[in-house]
């Protein structure tokens, strides 16, 4: 039973399940934003935005378990790569690493670097006044000029067109991340059966096709506000 | 064919090691790898210098024990081969060659292009066998039957020439592909299943214990093994590992 | 000394069983204060240590590669034989005797080969119980395949690894002993020695090859499991590593070798492509179940392909030589080794031979393809398939039966042999002779023992496919660790044996003498280059056929040739460290006095036999004309030799042969 928790399998199976989970919550993220084009004038958004910043169900269990999963996939992840890093003492003088593999499942770290870097823009912009709003200014009114914020704000946050090339780039690098992690994280849990294949597949439309779509929705709010 | 050699030569696994560049001329396509090192090792004695020492010995292929990285890939740039099955035709006339040993922190070099990869051996020794005794007194071979289709998969498996290529190979230098293939054998095998739970906790936990890096599932590893082991070992390990752990 | 074979009296089928009810045993508890060292781990020393620990003995066991699993028992490929009669087809324990014998040309101990018949059925037995993934037929029961020389199928295989399986499930029987502490692994070490102590052996001197230390170890009871010396001809298809030492030391501490002379020249190997060739690579005899063996029938055909005007596959039927299924009608393509070997020899000395240096013959697998993909064809229902498409699925059949062979083929040759024939050339493969042993396995030294390759016992003059993996097994998991105990029983009292003794004072400061040698010996050549040229003289003089004349040359080459060695080579580096090339010294050493003791048997064997031919020795007349012809009147005897110093003087003493229960009869395979 120990080896649960502190073996090399362990570790993976962590990543992989803090995986499976921000995976989830990208999906559900991606979902409700594209309700943001929706051509009700953010009408859906809106709705859906206040429910999911004020249900307490969300606010007060899903949302800590949503830091604490991204928290511990970053920590696990720099820990495995210190790790890994130390199990070469001496480099090789040559490698050929594109021979064997893809670039995507070597630089893990830097595309999860550049996502890290990128959340904490997002934070910047998103989180940090949500926070602000709510718990230390105790507004939970979701409310602007009489009317729900959530879809003006997120108009405002892509006028400049630095911040637009900013998440578009970001993507760009979730979409690598992605390209690796989905099947990786399924070859983690051991599953590597008949279905692979198709999994597969289905794994690189979805790391293509979450970041492609948030990218679409940031031009869409560059050129539409 | 004339070619460029930069070796890694160090005298023994407490001193400092460094590339050193040498040339051999006339060098047949035709060639293994390791019969070019043969006349590299010719010409180098016959001047009274020290021979450049590398680990081989069936030359066919089997018995795992020759371990060059060779130009940034382990066994070279080929194929489903090991060193000694790399032939120069794989290469052209003025290449230069950069030939390491195989890195690890769990395979210390002895000399130059040898390595200790002793810590396989203490893998294996923590589970990687059925625990029957050899007197012959066991029940006819044929008493089990088993399914064509289990066999040649864990014959697959087994195929594994413990070289240490998937080691060599991964970025993180993990063992999981070694380990993975060993379990995946017994696992199975109906002969396998008794102490499978042990098996995998045990061998896993020496592994852990031998200093190897974590598997991130490039797949390098699969790619540049010259007995094409395949990843599913490695997840069959993980399952095989996680029930393991959750029965324990 | 006379020598006693030790075979115990009786019917031939009981021997075996009678013989272990009434032995000497050491009780459980006494084992564990008995030490035996085993020098070798392939498939005779792997599984012998793993049974010794097993049964309580300390082991310690030797090996020169940095792990047992490398031995190059790993490098067998087609099979294991076993008398189980799983298909049927009328296999029984006499029949896997018989054609032992038959196949080994009459030249072996007959109750040794029938003990060897009757275990092997255990062995399949204990090597699935032990994980060993045979291939099974889709009613989950294993499969076999048929080899050289028999007319039953009793091979069991792993795809074309099954020496690496049998030696791997070896290997992990003995990492079961290591991690219980009952067997203490020396990896990277060399036997350099044997230590005799009040006439038995009491242990050996090892040479560390990481750290140059020479290192005492002591023991009960001495095992040598270190394989054939096939690498005296420089060129064959054994390890770069594999040598002599082990075998030879104790020879020259007593024990006598047996029978050198008798090599076994495996018909289906990849032909040499220049003077660089390291070794030579083995193509599985399981080959020769599909393919066709031919060269052309004119010589100006040989002239066209040899300079690049035609393919092999341009030739018709009709101008090409089947030269086996001519010959030899029954067996055809199945012949014995040392038979296909020899005709081979004998088309390309005839100027036959296919490739630039005329040592070449064509293996077609062609008629294979053809035959396998219209049955497929009549299979699957297709009705008029075209060439093409019986092409295909034909090769899809051979490739799932040979493939790693072919693709092994390919890697090395640049050629794609489903397309055009592959090339193939005898080599050296194995060694039939080796260190004389009793019934009970152990030489003329009391309590050194020899078992699988290295001894001399099963396999008379010439080795049937598949039945060297079946003797290393049957030496190392059923036999030795039986007749090991009668002699260990007197041992029960003895008590540790110390290394402080001046015996292993003495064998240290010789083996510690000559290491000094080598390294201040300041020559001019280098090892490789005494290696080649002795491997030269062999093939040429000692190869496939022999003369006298040639021998008598041989025997005087070899010994300047060792002056020369003592005088001439050079060692680069230290003793105190990783040295291959004085790894290689010592072994190269042992091989120039072995090559010589092998010529002198070669010549004292005025007779064909197996692998041994005598130009001088051959059917004369009759339709057997030009087959090997044996002489059971004068040499129906083992040579074992007692050295005396040089190879010159080594003394000559017979084991006579008695064969109760087969009729002498000259080998026909027409």
């Amino acid at each position: 039973m120990s080896g649960i928790l502190n073996s090399s399998i362990a570790r993976k199976f962590a990543m992989a399940l803090s995986a499976f989970f921000l995976m989830f919550f990208l999906l559900q993220h991606f979902v409700i934003n594209v309700t943001s084009i929706f051509p009700n004038n953010g009408a859906t958004f809106n709705k859906l935005s206040h429910f999911m910043g004020t249900n307490a169900l969300i606010q007060y269990a899903l949302q800590p378990v949503l830091i604490f999963g991204v928290v511990f996939h970053f920590v696990m992840g720099f820990v495995l790569e210190i790790k890994n890093n130390n199990a070469r003492a001496i480099k090789y003088a040559k490698n050929n690493g594109a021979a064997n593999s893809t670039w995507m499942s070597r630089n893990m770290i830097w595309t999860g670097l550049a996502i890290l870097a990128f959340i904490v823009l997002h934070f910047i912009d998103f989180w940090f006044p949500e926070i602000n709003t709510k718990f230390i200014q105790g507004d939970w009114s979701g409310m602007h000029n009489g009317q729900l914020r959530y879809f003006h704000e997120l108009q405002e946050k892509f006028v400049n067109p630095a911040r637009v090339g900013v998440y578009i780039v970001a993507f760009v690098f979730l979409a690598l991340h992605l390209l690796h992690g989905f099947d990786s994280a399924f070859q983690s849990v051991g599953a590597n059966n008949k279905y692979t294949k198709g999994l597969k597949t289905f794994g690189k439309l979805y790391a293509i096709l979450i970041p492609l779509g948030f990218i679409v929705i940031a031009l869409f709010h560059h050129f539409n506000h | 064919m004339n070619l460029t050699l930069k070796i890694w030569r160090q005298k023994d696994s407490k001193t400092k090691g460094l590339m050193v560049d040498y040339k051999v001329t006339d060098i047949s396509e035709h060639m293994s790898f390791l019969e070019m090192m043969d006349v590299l090792n010719e010409q180098l004695v016959n001047t009274g210098e020290e021979p450049v020492a590398f680990d081989h010995d069936c030359r066919e292929g089997i018995c795992g024990m020759c371990s060059m990285y060779i130009n940034g890939e382990a066994h070279g740039p080929d194929r489903g081969v090991t060193t000694c099955q790399l032939h120069m035709r794989m290469f052209k006339d003025g290449d230069t060659i950069t030939i390491e040993p195989f890195r690890a922190k769990a395979f210390p070099v002895i000399k130059d292009l040898v390595v200790d990869r002793s810590s396989f051996e203490r893998i294996q020794q923590a589970g990687g066998f059925i625990s029957v005794n050899t007197s012959g007194n066991t029940q006819d071979a044929n008493a089990i039957p088993i399914s064509k289709h289990a066999a040649d998969e864990a014959m697959d498996a087994a195929a594994c020439i413990g070289c240490g290529a998937c080691v060599a190979t991964c970025k993180n230098s993990s063992a999981m592909l070694f380990v993975g293939a060993k379990v995946s054998q017994y696992a199975l095998l109906p002969q396998g299943q008794v102490e499978a739970a042990d098996r995998v906790l045990n061998m896993v936990a020496q592994m852990d214990a031998e200093g190897f890096g974590n598997c991130t599932n490039t797949g390098a590893c699969e790619i540049e093994c010259p007995k094409g082991i395949s990843l599913e070992n490695i997840a069959r390990m993980n399952r095989e590992y996680l029930s393991a752990s959750l029965k324990g | 000394m006379a020598l006693d074979s030790k075979v115990p009296e009786g019917p031939i089928k009981d021997k075996w069983t009678t013989y272990k009810d009434k032995i000497n045993l050491v009780n459980p508890a006494n084992k564990r204060h008995i030490d035996v060292i085993v020098v070798g781990t392939g498939l005779a020393g792997g599984s012998a240590s793993a049974t010794l620990a097993e049964l309580g003995y300390n082991v310690k066991a030797f090996a020169y590669q940095d792990s047992p699993r490398r031995a190059h028992s790993i490098a067998a490929q087609g099979g294991i034989n076993a008398a189980k009669n799983y298909q049927g087809d009328g296999d029984s324990n006499y029949r896997l005797f018989y054609d032992t014998v038959k196949g080994g040309d009459y030249r072996s101990r007959e109750a040794n080969v029938y003990r060897l018949a009757e275990v092997s059925a255990n062995i399949i037995d204990q090597c699935v119980a032990q994980g060993v993934p045979f291939a099974r037929d889709y009613g989950g029961l294993l499969d076999n395949r048929s080899f050289g020389g028999v007319l039953v199928s009793r091979t069991f295989y792993a795809k074309g690894q099954t020496g690496q399986q049998l030696l791997l499930g070896a290997y992990s029987a003995m990492n079961r002993q290591i991690a219980r502490g009952k067997i203490e692994m020396f990896n990277r070490h060399e036997m350099l020695d044997v230590v005799i102590v009040d006439g038995k052996a009491r242990g050996i001197i090892a040479r560390n090859l990481v750290t140059g230390e020479i290192e005492r170890h002591s023991a009960h009871a001495v095992v040598i499991a270190s394989g054939g010396y096939g690498n005296v001809y420089f060129l064959s298809t054994n390890a770069m590593g594999s040598n002599a030492t082990a075998a030879w030391k104790i020879h020259k501490k007593g024990a006598y070798f047996a029978n050198p002379c008798y090599t076994q020249i495996h018909p289906t190997c990849i032909p040499r492509s220049g003077d660089y060739q390291s070794k030579l690579t083995l193509m599985s005899e399981s080959l020769r179940n599909d393919g066709r063996i031919w060269v052309p029938k004119n010589l100006e055909d040989v002239k066209a392909i040899r300079e690049g005007r035609k393919k092999p596959t341009d030739l018709s039927e009709d101008e090409r030589d089947y030269y086996l299924e001519r010959r030899y009608p029954a067996f055809g393509n199945l012949v014995p080794r040392d038979v296909a070997s020899r005709a081979a020899k004998e088309r390309c000395d005839a100027g036959y031979g296919v490739n630039a240096t005329g040592e070449a013959v064509y293996l077609d697998f062609a008629s294979a393809i053809t035959r396998y993909g219209i049955e497929q064809a009549k299979i699957h229902n297709i009705s008029n398939p075209s060439d093409a498409k019986i092409y295909e699925l034909g090769q899809k059949i051979v490739e799932e039966k040979y493939g790693n062979l072919f693709q092994m083929y390919e890697k090395i040759v640049d050629e794609n042999p489903y397309k055009t024939p592959m090339m193939i050339y005898p080599a050296v493969h194995y060694t039939m002779g080796g260190v004389w042993v009793d019934y009970n396995l152990m030489t003329t030294i009391p309590g050194c023992y020899c078992i699988g390759e290295a001894n001399f016992s099963d396999h008379g003059a010439n080795r049937l496919g598949a039945s060297a993996l079946m003797q290393g097994l049957a030496d190392g998991y059923f036999v030795l660790p039986y007749t090991i105990g009668d002699y260990l029983a007197d041992d029960i009292r003895t008590g540790k044996i110390s290394t402080d003794l001046p015996e292993f004072e003495t064998a240290e400061k010789e083996v510690s003498d000559r290491i000094n040698f080598f390294i201040n010996n300041k020559g001019t050549k280098s090892v490789d280059y005494f290696h080649k040229k002795l491997g030269n003289i062999m093939w040429n003089k000692c190869g496939m056929s022999r003369n006298a004349k040639n021998l008598e040359e041989a025997i005087k080459e070899i010994a300047e040739l060792r002056a020369e060695f003592w005088k001439e080579v050079s060692v680069p580096g230290g003793d105190k460290e990783f040295n291959e090339e004085l790894a290689k010294a010592g072994r190269v050493a042992d091989f120039l006095e072995l090559g010589e003791l092998f010529a002198k048997d070669a010549l004292n064997r005025n007779e064909s036999c197996g692998g041994h031919f005598r130009e001088e020795s051959a059917e004369e007349s009759g339709p057997q004309k030009g087959e090997a012809k044996r002489d059971d009147k004068n040499y129906a005897y083992v040579a074992a030799w007692e050295y005396k110093g040089e190879p010159a003087n080594a003394v000559l003493h017979k084991e006579e042969l008695k064969f109760n229960d087969i009729e002498l009869k000259q080998r026909s395979y027409k």
